[in-house]
């Protein structure tokens, strides 16, 4: 049984549809790409399978046990973010909460996960720094970290390299890359840059408007987007 | 300066001992209630952008002051249930990325403000009570505006103790909390009735144009300083109280009698640029 099932999904705002015809199935272990261009769809599907928007028509299951709490997410940043007065181990903490229930307090075993999440991340020295005072690519760490408390199954990135320079985008691709072999975590990746999805991921799902393709890598090379897509790609280096 | 501080301390002293000044321990305790809890909740607002809802809220108190006082109503029992009700708007213009939330809360601002003083002039007239309502009164302060502070107060505290790190995870990242199953349209509801209630309940004895200062001077001020929310949201509630106390007294022991809610803004002001300062100074260490 797969994590994550679409059924002929359509999401969308009020008065449009951003993306319809989505059929694919994400199994524990594999790391998919969403592909496509601005506006193609692809947060909003997002935002589908978080269930923080319906889908129109069509329908999202979540087999295999896992449970909506259980999906960690790595939205993208916000102005609000940007100088917010946290603590770095703060916010890797509050992706523990969802797990937490109703309980009021951070137990011993909540500080733990959060050291561990850290610490796989490389960012254990990062704890005691504020948020705002951080890079751009250790405030991902930081986000990353988080959305690891709230999960050990699944995890869905939003643009994860948005704004960061080449190099630190190949970090964090790795580390990306690290919790989905070390930890098996299934990742669920929205993302515009067709060579590192080409490269790290095992499946593409690639949107315009409408699904264009779905399957693994190898097969994605071979197919007419695929090869439009990967060529441009190549051009624009 | 001496005469100063002699002058001062015996006012202090005045006000907490003297059995005669009933209405000067009201302000007292309802003022250092709502300082503390403006202070908790500002903290909040002022990370969320929506900093200028205590202002724009204030106005809708005034307009609706206006209106109750021209039909003879009880002023805080028409004005409490309309900036709520304006406060949940409000939030949901926000959450409408059609409607910008800014704009939307100039022009409710404009119009509530507009409305008091059309009803005011065609009724009353400007009289003391309207200005006091615009600039506040220390002398207004009724038995039961100290029972809902007493209350509002626990009832924001208990929230904040209980609830803190999700308070924390809303105020960061709301889709985030969301998405951990983090009912943050609760919160945001919780957030806009409390700011509501202080705001009408601030606004007597600070005015409508200055309550806000209360809800967003302070966690600005703890901001300069602070760098974790734990730390912000508890600087933020205790310079709160203290320049509440600082301003209350001063106002009231100083021979001329300066107006409250204008000394507890200016003694706020006088700490932001505190903070301010030690901030630069901080900042060109670390560099040295």
């Amino acid at each position: 049984m797969a994590l994550i099932t679409c059924e002929t999904a359509a999401f969308g705002y009020e008065g449009g549809t951003a993306v319809r015809d989505v059929n694919f199935a994400l199994h524990g272990g594999e790391y998919l790409c969403v592909l496509g261009e601005n506006g193609s769809g692809k947060s909003t599907l997002l935002k589908g399978i978080l269930r923080l928007k319906s889908p129109q028509s069509g329908r999202v299951i979540l087999g295999d046990g896992l449970r909506q709490r259980e999906i960690g997410y790595l939205p993208q940043q916000t102005v609000v973010q940007k100088d917010f007065p946290a603590g770095a181990f703060e916010v890797v903490l509050s992706g523990c909460l969802g797990a937490r229930g109703i309980r009021p307090f951070y137990t011993r075993k909540d500080r733990q996960q959060a050291e561990q999440s850290l610490r796989l991340l490389d960012g254990w020295e990062l704890r005691n720094r504020c948020y705002r005072e951080l890079s751009g690519g250790q405030q991902q760490r930081v986000l990353l970290a988080r959305a690891l408390c709230a999960t050990k199954r699944l995890l869905l990135l939003d643009e994860p390299a948005a704004g960061l320079d080449p190099i630190v985008t190949q970090e964090l691709y790795q580390l990306i890359q690290r919790i989905n072999c070390e930890r098996g975590v299934t990742i669920l990746m929205v993302s515009h840059d067709v060579n590192a999805a080409v490269q790290h991921a095992s499946h593409i799902l690639h949107l315009q408007g409408r699904q264009l393709f779905f399957g693994t890598v190898r097969d994605y090379a071979q197919t007419q987007v695929g090869k439009r897509f990967l060529g441009e790609g190549v051009n624009a280096e | 300066m001496t005469t100063f501080l002699r002058e001062y301390t015996q006012g202090v002293y005045d006000i907490l001992i003297m059995p005669e000044y009933t209405f000067m321990r009201r302000a007292l305790v309802v003022g250092l209630l709502v300082s503390l809890c403006a202070a908790l909740l500002g903290v909040s607002l002022v990370l969320k952008r929506y900093s200028m809802i205590g202002d724009g809220l204030s106005r809708v108190g005034f307009g609706t002051l206006a209106i109750a006082m021209a039909f003879n109503a009880a002023p805080l029992t028409v004005s409490i249930p309309a900036v709520v009700a304006v406060a949940f708007l409000l939030l949901r213009l926000r959450e409408n990325s059609k409607i910008k939330g800014d704009a939307a809360i100039a022009l409710i601002s404009a119009a509530s403000l507009a409305v008091g003083v059309t009803v005011i002039s065609l009724t009353t007239g400007m009289n003391t009570d309207v200005c006091n309502y615009m600039f506040g009164s220390i002398l207004s302060m009724k038995e039961w505006e100290v029972t809902l502070s007493i209350a509002l107060t626990v009832t924001v505290l208990l929230l904040y103790l209980f609830f803190f790190g999700k308070i924390f995870a809303v105020t960061f990242d709301e889709s985030f909390a969301r998405a951990t199953g983090i009912r943050a349209g609760g919160y945001n509801m919780v957030l806009a009735l409390l700011t509501a209630v202080i705001t009408v309940l601030g606004m007597r004895m600070m005015g409508a144009m200055l309550i806000s200062s209360l809800l967003i001077i302070p966690p600005l001020t703890a901001m300069r300083l602070c760098k974790k929310f734990r730390s912000v949201t508890v600087c933020s509630a205790v310079l709160s109280v203290l320049c509440f106390f600082v301003g209350l007294t001063l106002s009231f022991a100083l021979p001329r009698g300066l107006p409250t809610g204008s000394t507890v803004v200016l003694v706020n002001v006088a700490m932001f640029l505190l903070f301010w300062l030690l901030s630069l100074l901080k900042v060109r260490r670390k560099v040295i």
